[in-house]
């Protein structure tokens, strides 16, 4: 099975988890940000075309700032997150779990030249292709990792039925199975979830339909409900 | 202890570290101590780590282990964040760090010089005995550029022609853009395996060079040496700086020593952001006197020779002397 969760001992000695953001998910991120940064460039100019020279020096002392430290500013003073990266939900953290500095967020964004290479971001993307961890060149040499921001799950959407619990103790993974079933059984097919179902017919005790419901009982319970 | 009995008794301290890790980083945030909240921390903070872990070990359900997971996330940044102040950095930097760093791998320094006056003086002698090289080495257009910029009768060297102030800063912001990112870049390129780095040296040297020696040979040397000489203390030992950053990063990859490759390239990392802060900041100075003064007619080639080998033998004392103690 993949698990992409990456652990951190703590120093305490307690495990953390954290999601490791894929591919796709800081692509688009940086799209946003692209678009951003676009917009702001031609907000600029079109403002300092007006002034002549001392704005022309303007220009490019923004542009500067804007091609160099756009996503450091981000990354330091809004916890990881430049606002593309805000709005798919993810940030930067240093791979003991501790929020990044300037130093750690300049090293991971001025080595995106060399990410860049040959062509578009094709080094960076190969790397995090073949990093455990989805890690850029430039996260690799600045010890830094992308994560998925956690949502406090409340409650996940669970069809209600009476609660009952499982026959056995389930370990943890086990449980998250359960649960992730209850949750898209009722999209998938009537054939296919009482084909899933009755592979634990063991634990479910029961044939299809009931073992569907059965399913449900034990996820209703593992969710806390009594 | 069943779940429900672990969640009934330890919900309230769970929520209540939540109200005190928010209130802390909120605090910390507007710079602001929260005394009693912080005075409780620690403690909680452990309570809370053990109960992370026995509910891991009990294997009670996802969504309480999710809850304290977050939780012990939160504590865990808030207590190992170090938040040291940003002005007493940069003055450790420039006192203290920067000189030390730039010591330390004094060999890399001299292999990055190396690297870009080495084939500045190659070219340099190919031209002078055969002058048509130079049109190997640039552009034609770009040569009668330079030939242009230097020229006797002009108002001011270099890039840009009028005597305006807000040309100055035109060029200024040119400077900036330019200068520092070729810094930076060489500095990236060192990632591969510091072949980047030393490419980018060579030709910023060979491009120098030939630029510089087919100026002598037209006779527009005063201008041009009396123009670079002012900013050069600062540019050209900058552009050194990169590559020298660029090239710790390359041989940290090819012979880590005792370390992993990957700790070796961290280590190797946060140590050369020293040396490319300090080459920031020469390149920030490089610019404002290239900006302001390399440029103008209005004063003797002398003057400027001069001005030019005392800002040299600045920047030469600073590396010396600064950030030791008892011979570092």
């Amino acid at each position: 099975m993949l698990e992409t969760a990456y652990v951190i001992e703590t120093p305490e000695g307690v495990r953390l988890e954290l999601s490791p953001a894929g591919l796709v998910v800081r692509c688009l991120a940086w799209g946003i940000d692209l678009l951003i940064r676009m917009a702001v460039y031609v907000v600029v100019a079109m403002g300092l075309s007006l002034t002549g020279n001392m704005g022309d020096g303007l220009f490019l002392l923004v542009l500067f700032l804007l091609e160099w430290f756009y996503p450091v500013i981000f990354e330091v003073y809004r916890e990881g997150q430049t606002p593309g990266k805000r709005a798919m939900a993810i940030k930067v953290l240093q791979d003991n779990g501790i929020p990044v500095g300037w130093t750690t967020s300049l090293i991971r964004n001025l080595l995106r030249t060399v990410d860049f290479l040959p062509v578009m971001y094709g080094f960076g993307i190969v790397s995090m292709l073949l990093s455990r961890d989805f890690r850029r060149l430039g996260d690799l040499a600045a010890g830094t990792l992308v994560v998925y921001v956690e949502p406090t799950r409340q409650s996940i959407h669970l069809p209600r039925v009476q609660p009952h619990p499982p026959p056995v103790v389930l370990p943890l993974p086990e449980q998250r199975a359960v649960l992730n079933f209850a949750e898209r059984a009722p999209r998938l097919s009537e054939a296919r979830a009482e084909e899933l179902a009755n592979l634990i017919q063991p634990l479910t005790q029961s044939e299809g339909r009931s073992s569907i419901t059965r399913l449900y009982q034990i996820a209703n319970w593992l969710q806390g409900r009594r | 202890m069943t779940q429900q009995e672990f969640i009934a008794r330890y919900e309230t301290q769970w929520k209540e570290f939540e109200r005190v890790i928010n209130v802390l980083t909120v605090a910390r945030r507007q710079r602001r101590t929260s005394g009693a909240d912080l005075c409780e921390f620690p403690r909680s903070y452990r309570q809370l780590c053990q109960q992370l872990a026995l509910a891991r070990d009990r294997d009670y359900a996802a969504y309480i282990i999710d809850r304290l997971n977050n939780l012990v996330l939160r504590g865990h940044q808030y207590l190992y964040e170090s938040r040291a102040g940003i002005w007493f950095n940069i003055l450790q930097g420039v006192v203290y760090r920067f000189p030390r760093q730039v010591r330390h791998d004094i060999r890399l320094f001299w292999l990055a010089a190396l690297l870009m006056f080495g084939p500045a003086v190659g070219v340099s002698v190919v031209i002078l005995k055969q002058p048509d090289v130079v049109y190997a080495v640039l552009q034609p257009v770009m040569v009668d550029q330079f030939e242009e910029m230097y020229a006797p009768n002009r108002q001011r060297f270099g890039v840009e022609a009028d005597n305006a102030s807000d040309g100055k800063f035109l060029m200024f912001g040119y400077y900036i853009r330019n200068n520092i990112g070729v810094g930076f870049r060489t500095f990236a390129g060192g990632l591969l395996v510091g072949i980047g780095a030393a490419a980018l040296l060579i030709f910023n040297g060979v491009f120098f060079g030939a630029v510089a020696t087919h100026l002598m040979v037209q006779g527009s040397g005063s201008a041009f040496w009396s123009f670079v000489i002012g900013h050069g203390a600062f540019e050209l030992t900058a552009i050194v700086l990169a590559g020298m950053a660029g090239l710790k990063l390359g041989f940290s990859l090819i012979s880590p020593g005792r370390m992993t490759r990957y700790r070796a390239l961290s280590e190797a990392a946060r140590d050369s952001m020293q040396i490319v802060y300090g080459m920031v900041a020469m390149l920030v100075l490089a610019a404002f006197v290239e900006a302001f003064w390399s440029s103008s007619t209005s004063v003797s080639f002398t003057t400027k020779y001069v001005v030019g080998a005392c800002l040299w033998a600045v920047v030469a004392l600073y590396f010396l002397l600064l950030g030791r103690d008892r011979g570092h």
